[in-house]
């Protein structure tokens, strides 16, 4: 075997070692909260609310939170994210201004998710007086996933080829005739990829909910927008660390209900992916 | 016969940031003319072109001085989607957007507001017809427009522009990426669009310039140096550099 061949071969070993150090801790993770979990989910778990200080019956109020919680924080920050990035790639002027607003959503994606939360308390419940409410937590929750939702679209419209608004325009189309039919329907596949990303990380925070939505122990479902709500990841934390004498059980089922949600909504991505993609023909 | 100027240059300067590529052009254009535009890369030639439909500001460091007169007006009272329905563009690699044929065809005329199936389907016929495509993919107008090959693809685009209707059709060195075959079909078509359309070509190939145009243009380093008949420039060019060009001295 030849030096080059040799060196080859030590690289190929290095990147495989190191994929597989990335990869092994999550199926570990999964495959433990799976096996310690699923026994102890059943059709009543999932339907029935949590009863004798949460250490019997179901996740049923904190199932439905997390859902109108991703759907609260769905309708807040997408159609925001989506035009905020439009109008940055598409039709903000290239100078100082615009350069520090990019550079600022993309610092914004990296701020810890307390601070989203202790921000949302102070701006959302306190000064708007919106309480504890599922309208606070999802507008918190919104804005904490506005910049990952903003940097994917905007690298979505970026990676369209500029010869398709060129076409476009050249044939004497409006700016906006063009991003909508040139534009936008190509980069519909990186806009989901990125909103679902930063839907999941939404479900699945505990922090920013804690002041602004999360009820600790509410054992039916939330009559309206200005209703507490349970939700999966705290009650997750609150189970796990805040009652004594719960059954390991329980905590690991409501565990793997919280994955299988993100999985769910990481598989719909997907399909609908491949069905713009179907369309992309460069 | 006196010619009739459809758009003229006075003292046109085309700069990007600081760098002027196009300094002080005066040029007419007639009416019905097949106007060749020859010069080694960087003589501003492009830029020239995509002056008329004001395709250059779409590079946010382009700057414009001296005025552009089309049909007796200034450019500049047009709004851009006007006047780039008016002198249409055909790109140096054929660029056709990933729809299918008829909607590449059809875009122009939507996004000016054809809503008319009937009338929409009428326009993409005619359009391909005079592009000569009609016949060969009349019966797969569904088909994505990227699986025809380079030759039918440029004569798309060429369709595409004529589907707006427009008065000026630009061509930015529309054969550069074809064979001689699909060179000579697009070259055919432009013939027979003279009668009713302006074509302005811009060609790096001097031989297509003879072949196609009557009057040809020739620029160098964004200086027009020469323009006259085609067969008096070809044979017998006033300037030494025009001479040196067509002769294949440099360029």
């Amino acid at each position: 075997m030849s030096a080059a061949q040799k060196r080859q071969t030590a690289a190929f070993f290095i990147l495989g070692f190191a994929t597989m150090l990335v990869v092994i801790p999550i199926i570990l993770t999964m495959a433990y909260v799976v096996f310690k979990g699923i026994g102890a989910v059943n059709w009543s778990f999932l339907t029935e609310a949590p009863r004798n200080g949460m250490k019997e019956g179901g996740i049923f109020p904190a199932i439905v939170g997390t859902i109108i919680l991703i759907i609260g924080t769905m309708i807040f920050s997408l159609p925001l994210g989506v035009l905020a990035a439009i109008y940055l790639v598409e039709y903000a002027k290239d100078n100082f201004f615009t350069r520090l607003i990019k550079l600022s959503v993309v610092n914004l994606s990296g701020v810890p998710s307390i601070v989203y939360g202790l921000f949302g308390f102070g701006l959302f419940v306190l000064f708007l007086r919106l309480g504890t409410s599922i309208l606070a937590g999802s507008l918190t929750l919104a804005i904490m996933s506005l910049p990952v939702i903003i940097t994917a679209t905007k690298e979505a419209l970026e990676s369209v080829p500029a010869s398709f608004r060129e076409i476009s325009l050249s044939l004497g189309a409006t700016k906006w005739q063009t991003i909508r039919n040139c534009v936008l329907p190509y980069s519909i596949p990186g806009i989901l990829t990125g909103t679902v990303l930063s839907l999941s990380r939404a479900a699945g925070e505990t922090a920013p909910i804690l002041f602004t939505v999360a009820a600790f122990y509410l054992p039916r479902l939330p009559h309206s927008v200005f209703d507490q709500a349970m939700a999966l990841s705290y009650h997750l934390y609150a189970i796990a660390t805040q009652v004594p004498n719960i059954p390991p059980k329980i905590s690991f089922a409501t565990a793997f209900v919280l994955i299988a949600l993100v999985f769910l909504m990481n598989l719909g991505s997907i399909i609908l992916r491949a069905r713009f993609r179907k369309k992309k023909l460069w | 016969m006196v010619n009739e100027v459809i758009i003229q240059t006075i003292d046109l300067n085309c700069c990007f940031e600081k760098n002027c590529v196009l300094k002080s052009l005066n040029i007419d254009v007639y009416k019905n003319e097949i106007l060749g535009v020859i010069g080694p890369a960087n003589s501003g030639k492009s830029t020239f072109l995509r002056a008329l439909n004001r395709l250059n500001y779409l590079d946010p460091s382009y700057s414009q001085t001296g005025e552009i007169i089309f049909e007796g007006k200034d450019i500049g009272i047009l709004p851009d989607s006007i006047l780039r329905r008016k002198i249409g563009i055909v790109f140096a690699m054929p660029q056709v957007l990933p729809v299918s044929i008829f909607n590449n065809v059809a875009y122009g005329p939507k996004v000016h507001d054809v809503k008319d199936k009937n009338r929409l389907e009428e326009i993409v016929e005619t359009s391909l017809q005079k592009a000569h495509l009609w016949e060969e993919v009349k019966d797969r107008l569904d088909m994505p427009a990227m699986k025809l090959s380079g030759g039918q693809q440029q004569r798309l685009c060429l369709a595409r522009t004529l589907a707006v209707e427009p008065d000026i059709i630009l061509y930015d060195e529309p054969c550069s990426g074809l064979d001689p075959i699909s060179t000579a079909k697009v070259e055919d078509t432009m013939q027979q669009l003279k009668e009713n359309y302006t074509q302005i070509l811009v060609t790096n190939n001097t031989k297509q310039a003879a072949r196609v145009s009557g009057r040809c243009a020739f620029f160098l380093m964004g200086d027009l140096v020469e323009i006259d008949d085609t067969d008096t420039l070809f044979t017998n060019p006033r300037d030494g550099r025009t001479n040196d060009y067509i002769t294949g001295r440099f360029g």
